[in-house]
């Protein structure tokens, strides 16, 4: 049977596989060129990367950095514990139930393809500068990807299991639970993951639009008083956050689901 | 060598939706204790008719009588070995074979016993805490037979089950298949598309035409199989003869 | 769905919906739900306006562009990844990170360092939608059939037929994944890239709709914007299903 390409890419003999090598190679590269972009007079604006993870520490340690997150990560948070239990269960309810997918399901294609950003604008000027603003702009932006995810991991069900369980005298009942529930598993925890990347996409544009609280905050005042060193470690710690903590999600999605135990594995 | 009909299939057709018409006018009696095979080209309706029986698909015409009631849907007499096992994944082996007993709501210690006994009977001893990722397509299919053995059923329902193993594995596998009967009394329902398969196993063979599928004929090769080796059985005369009649009649739908 | 022993089709459930959202609006629960029938009317009016007309064609065109960038470099970019593993090892990381980062949280830089214009919202639209681009473009090739490439050097392949009679079209399913993804967070980089900058686009007009209540307008909109998203992708999606009957069978 044949399977991926190996070697017929492009390679060097003797190359060094330790994946933790490429990582540190890839960070340095990365903060290398930085470095010397900041320092080439391509803008103003664009510090090189020492002084901006200089600013970084002085925004620990002053205190602004850490009294932001506790602003941004309190909506992020509730909006997504919020959007996931509501989320999950309308979506496991469209999975099971006929009447509900056909009155609901196109209505969240959409959704799920709309650029739900546009939204956030409306939310704030109802709702203020608070904290329901913001955790409503989470909401607005993870619901879709959540409820689909959730919805396709009931429909998806192989059905020669579902059949399997009819065969050996099932009830409905134990179908959903015994089957259908621990299949849909993966798909819902990965709808998981990628609500909580929609929510940082909707805390920082709620929060760049709202002032004055957060990161966004944060970034806005550090931009407007040209202070750019402060304002790109802002944005560089949000985009770290946000990336390091879907990547370990997606390492305990691996963990908990792997592909062999979804069925997925090789099919012979 | 007749024995009574356990399943009496009468005039049972079939048409799914979209007007496909898989079966008409099919009827059989299958005996009791033996081992019956329905035979046919691609796409005669053997999984269908299989599967009508086990009362996984409503028939649109006719009924099937098992033990005397009418069949409305799967029931505890009847257990069904899939083609490509449907085994839950995320299950190991003693979950898997035990899964039946779940169902029908036996506790844990009683089930995963008997589902003990069954997965030492098809040779898996040593497996029970594998998983299906883990196993052979061969050892798959010896689960899904476990797990069909395990609920005491009177008729097995056997959709190709040795279709995605090779050809070693298939004799083997058709040797230990005999085995186990000769000692439990089963019915055997059996889905294959292999002439030697069914001449080799069967008592009784259901030849079905080409869609819409209808019998075609029943053979029954008497092989007698007393104190015979799988290789004398194989050059056996009735054997062979039962193998050459189902080809004549085959060869004619290719 | 049956009613009445006829299947109705599932889109006709949004019917059901814009009926709701009518008899909602005319009870007047809510002040931001005016009727559909108005709004429906108010999108009317508004379609034909120069305002209008400048907002969308210059949200179409930095769209577009920005697309198109995404298309031309992202792809490439892919099956460099997917072919050289120096390349795939060193940039993997940096394309995984921004895959699932808030690129929006890099708009005020942009604006730092490009400006405030259309330029910048072309450069947003590019970075929303590159990087699922450039990674399945690089799964889509690395799944390449082994195979099918020795299969192609038996008879004769020279490198670049391998790469597009063979990787390209074998990868192509997951490519087109891809690209309707990448279409999808264009969309949202356009807007709110115009959000964030307050320049001319459909974004900004979310924004004056909202600040001045014009409730129906600004649903509208939206009912426009959103259906232009999903019919974009759903032409993508379309060009998807039509290679995908070989993504079994590879």
């Amino acid at each position: 049977m044949s399977g991926p390409l190996k070697t017929d890419s492009v390679e060097q003999k003797g190359q060094i596989t330790n994946p933790l090598f490429w990582q540190l190679l890839s960070f340095v590269l990365f903060f290398g060129l930085w470095e010397l972009a900041g320092r080439w007079p391509i803008s103003f604006a664009f510090p090189p990367f020492s002084r901006t993870f200089v600013a970084l520490l002085s925004m620990i340690a002053d205190g602004s950095l850490p009294k932001a997150y506790l602003s941004t990560l309190q909506p992020l948070i509730i909006g997504i514990v919020l959007c996931s239990i509501i989320g999950i269960a309308f979506g496991i309810g469209m999975g099971l139930s006929r009447a509900i997918e056909w009155l609901s399901l196109p209505i969240f294609i959409v959704l799920q393809a709309a650029p739900m950003a546009a939204i956030i604008p409306l939310i704030t000027y109802m709702y203020g500068i608070g904290l329901t603003a913001k955790v409503l702009a989470v909401v607005v932006l993870a619901a879709p990807v959540i409820v689909m995810n959730s919805y396709k991991g009931i429909r998806n069900t192989n059905p020669s299991l579902l059949q399997m369980c009819r065969a050996f005298l099932g009830t409905r009942r134990q179908q959903v639970i015994k089957i259908i529930l621990p299949h849909a598993g993966a798909l819902i925890f990965a709808g998981l993951r990628l609500g909580l990347a929609m929510g940082f996409i909707g805390i920082v544009i709620a929060e760049l639009l709202i002032t004055p609280t957060g990161i966004g905050d944060l970034i806005t005042y550090h931009s407007s008083v040209a202070d750019y060193p402060k304002m790109f470690a802002a944005i560089v710690s949000i985009i770290l956050l946000a990336a390091l903590t879907i990547q370990a999600l997606e390492r305990l999605e691996r963990k908990l689901f792997p592909p062999e135990m979804r069925g997925l594995g090789d099919v012979s | 060598m007749s024995a009574d009909a356990i399943v009496e299939v009468n005039q049972v057709g079939k048409i799914y939706d979209g007007g496909v018409e898989a079966l008409t006018n099919v009827s059989v009696a299958l005996p009791h204790g033996r081992l019956s095979t329905l035979l046919g080209p691609s796409g005669c309706g053997k999984t269908t008719l299989l599967k009508i029986i086990a009362g996984l698909i409503p028939p649109s015409r006719g009924e099937v009588w098992v033990k005397g009631n009418k069949v409305d849907g799967p029931g505890p007499e009847r257990a069904f070995v899939f083609q490509d096992f449907a085994l839950l994944p995320w299950a190991n082996v003693l979950r898997n074979v035990a899964f039946g007993l779940e169902l029908r709501g036996l506790p844990k210690e009683e089930r995963h016993q008997i589902a003990r006994k069954h997965i030492a009977e098809v040779g898996l001893k040593t497996f029970e805490s594998s998983y299906p990722h883990q196993l052979s397509g061969g050892m798959r299919q010896r689960v899904g037979l476990a797990r069909a053995l395990a609920i005491d059923a009177d008729i097995i329902l056997m959709d190709e089950p040795f279709s995605s193993v090779d050809e070693q594995t298939r004799r083997k596998f058709q040797e230990e298949l005999l085995d186990l009967l000769r000692h439990k009394k089963k019915t055997v329902i059996f889905v294959t598309h292999s002439i030697e398969e069914a001449a080799y196993l069967s008592d009784q063979i259901v030849l079905l035409s080409a869609r819409p599928g209808t019998i075609s004929k029943i053979i029954q090769p008497s092989i007698d199989r007393e104190g015979r080796s799988p290789d004398e059985i194989r050059r056996d005369k009735n054997y062979l003869d039962a193998v050459d009649e189902i080809w004549q009649i085959l060869k004619h739908y290719v | 769905m049956t009613l009445f022993g006829k299947r109705i089709p599932i889109f006709f459930s949004l019917v059901v919906w814009f009926v709701l959202w009518e008899i909602i609006g005319r009870t007047e629960l809510s002040t931001i739900t005016p009727p559909f029938s108005r709004v429906i009317a108010a999108g009317i009016t508004i379609i034909p306006t120069q305002k209008f007309s400048v907002a969308v064609s210059i949200s179409l065109r930095s769209f577009a562009l920005g697309m198109a960038l995404a298309l031309l470099i992202g792809i490439p970019m892919g099956i460099l990844m997917a072919r050289v593993a120096t390349i795939g090892k060193i940039l993997g990381m940096w394309v995984n990170i921004f895959v699932s980062a808030p690129i929006s949280a890099l708009v005020p830089i942009l604006m730092a360092v490009i400006g405030i214009g259309d330029t910048t919202v072309v450069v947003t639209v590019f970075l929303f939608a590159v990087f699922v681009i450039i990674l399945d473009t690089q799964i889509g090739i690395k799944q390449a059939d082994r195979s099918l490439v020795e299969m192609a050097r038996c008879f004769g392949a020279k490198r670049h037929q391998v790469y597009t009679k063979i990787l390209f079209l074998s990868a192509l399913p997951e490519i087109l994944a891809g690209v309707r993804l990448g279409v999808i967070r264009g969309v949202k980089g356009v807007v709110i890239g115009q959000l964030l900058i307050a320049i001319l686009g459909v974004g900004e007009l979310f924004e004056l709709y909202s600040q001045h209540f014009l409730m129906e307008e600004f649903w509208a909109l939206v009912l426009i914007v959103f259906m232009f998203a999903f019919v974009v992708s759903e032409a993508v999606a379309l060009l998807e299903r039509r290679v995908e009957y070989y993504a079994g069978s590879r």
